[in-house]
């Protein structure tokens, strides 16, 4: 919905290969290799986790992995940057609260 | 653990690290550059705009092109270049310890070091500030040019400067609406040439102006504008609300200067220049004499300076290893200056260049030069 499929400079959008992602158990589509960040915005999501205390929206705000604040958990693994992870097909995205909960029993115990 | 040995690590995979590591391997040095993004070309590839200056300094060739020729030659030269891999701190002066794929520890022991680490946004407060919608100009400009996503439909942007008017025009590319630029000084600060592409498409500037604040629950809906007095103060009455889901900050960079930090090198405070930055002489090195910079590390400036700062550290770090004799990197490096000091010359460019002139001052007196 937000996406900028054709551009001035650019040109056309690279032809890419769709992949599943979900996002607290909704199933998006995002393309292939993109930063998580860029596939929620995509899919119209600009709040990617609430704060501990007062738990207050936040979304994206350096994007180049330097302020954290767009932190999520990603399969099963808290406080990920968004702005710069890429999406991998079948990736379970978790608004997450606070600094998140690893999730027991996965591989990265 | 395992350590490796590198002659040279450059940390930082942008204009001036990417530079510098061709400048060193051309010499025959072996290099080693580390970045902590999945591709290299730092901020590159998100400036599809232009450059500016003369063509000596690729003026008229857009940032993005310069990238991919950028890496077309650190491939031609077989550069060893690790991705995805952060420096997260350097002991000894030497030892630089790396996470590669956030899993795996890497110690390489490296003979000399260029900081490339490059620079973040600076941030404005105001009530609201923290919502989801406002945030970075360079982040909205990496969402459009880089991720081909909106990060909103609708853009109030902070600051009038190069970046404030270049990224409103950019969102307008991308098909976004820039509803306002705000400036707080009385006067604009951007480029002319850029300014008035903006203007020329209907976005409406207010100098003397601000955010008092952004309204919304989950996102950014709503922004109150106020009118400034010649102190910066908020005029009582003045206030009125523009309709706007994103509020973008073009309010200047700071140098990203941890790992000079921790390593121990002496640092100055300059403003014009961004903020603390480690002290350095006219070979770009530090007071840590294994220790180079290069680019907005050493002051925030623009790419194509970025890079000429880049071939001064990899020339002088391959001098300082043997690589190339110090009557050879003296002519190297003065033709260097002359292009520096063309770059730092003109309305803009004066203030950098006596800011740059004082901190080189500082560096002939704390830092003894091996090589000069």
């Amino acid at each position: 919905m937000y996406r900028v499929e054709q551009h001035p400079i650019l040109g056309d959008a690279p032809k890419v290969r769709r992949v599943k992602i979900f996002v607290d158990g909704q199933e998006y589509e995002a393309k292939e290799g993109e930063m998580i960040a860029a596939a929620l915005l995509a899919a119209g999501i600009s709040t990617f986790r609430y704060t501990n205390y007062k738990h207050k929206p936040r979304g994206i705000y350096c994007g180049i992995g330097r302020c954290t604040d767009c932190i999520m958990t990603v399969d099963g693994v808290p406080n990920i940057r968004t702005c710069i992870t890429p999406v991998q097909d079948g990736m379970r995205l978790q608004t997450q609260h606070g600094s998140g909960e690893w999730q027991r029993g996965d591989a990265h115990d | 653990m395992r350590m490796i040995e590198k002659e040279l690590v450059i940390v930082g995979a942008g204009p001036a690290g990417l530079i510098a590591a061709i400048e060193a391997a051309k010499a025959g040095v072996d290099v080693l550059l580390i970045d902590e993004n999945t591709r290299p070309g730092g901020q590159l590839f998100k400036q599809i705009h232009k450059f500016f200056g003369s063509h000596a300094h690729k003026a008229g060739v857009r940032g993005m092109d310069i990238g991919t020729e950028l890496l077309g030659e650190t491939d031609k030269l077989g550069i060893e270049v690790w991705l995805s891999s952060e420096v997260c701190g350097i002991e000894n002066g030497h030892d630089v310890w790396v996470i590669r794929n956030s899993s795996e520890t890497q110690y390489v022991h490296a003979k000399k070091i260029i900081l490339a680490t490059g620079a973040t946004e600076n941030a404005v407060s105001f009530p609201g500030w923290d919502l989801p919608g406002v945030m970075g100009a360079g982040a909205a400009q990496t969402m459009i040019n880089v991720n081909r996503v909106l990060p909103g439909r609708k853009v109030v942007m902070v600051g009038s400067g190069n970046v404030g008017v270049i990224v409103s025009y950019q969102l307008l590319q991308a098909g976004a609406e820039v509803a306002a630029i705000v400036e707080a000084a009385p006067f604009l600060g951007g480029y002319g040439v850029h300014t008035a592409k903006v203007c020329r498409a209907g976005v409406p500037f207010y100098v003397s102006h601000t955010v008092k604040a952004a309204y919304g629950s989950e996102r950014v809906e709503k922004i109150e504008l106020v009118r400034l007095d010649e102190k910066f103060n908020q005029i009582p009455g003045t206030e009125f609300e523009v309709e706007a889901d994103t509020v973008c900050l073009a309010t200047g960079l700071t140098p990203l200067t941890e790992l000079a930090w921790i390593s121990g090198c002496q640092f100055d405070f300059v403003p014009a220049l961004g903020g603390f930055l480690p002290i350095h002489n006219a070979q770009l090195q530090t007071t840590n004499p294994d220790i180079y910079i290069a680019g907005d590390i050493a002051g925030i400036e623009e790419a194509s300076t970025a890079m000429e700062e880049g071939r001064l550290a990899g020339i002088s770090a391959s001098a300082a290893l043997g690589y190339i004799s110090k009557g050879d990197a003296e002519q190297l490096t003065d033709k260097i200056w002359d292009s520096l000091n063309a770059l730092r010359s003109g309305y803009f460019g004066q203030k950098r260049r006596d800011a740059k002139d004082y901190m080189l001052k500082k560096g002939s007196e704390v830092i003894v030069c091996s090589t000069c």
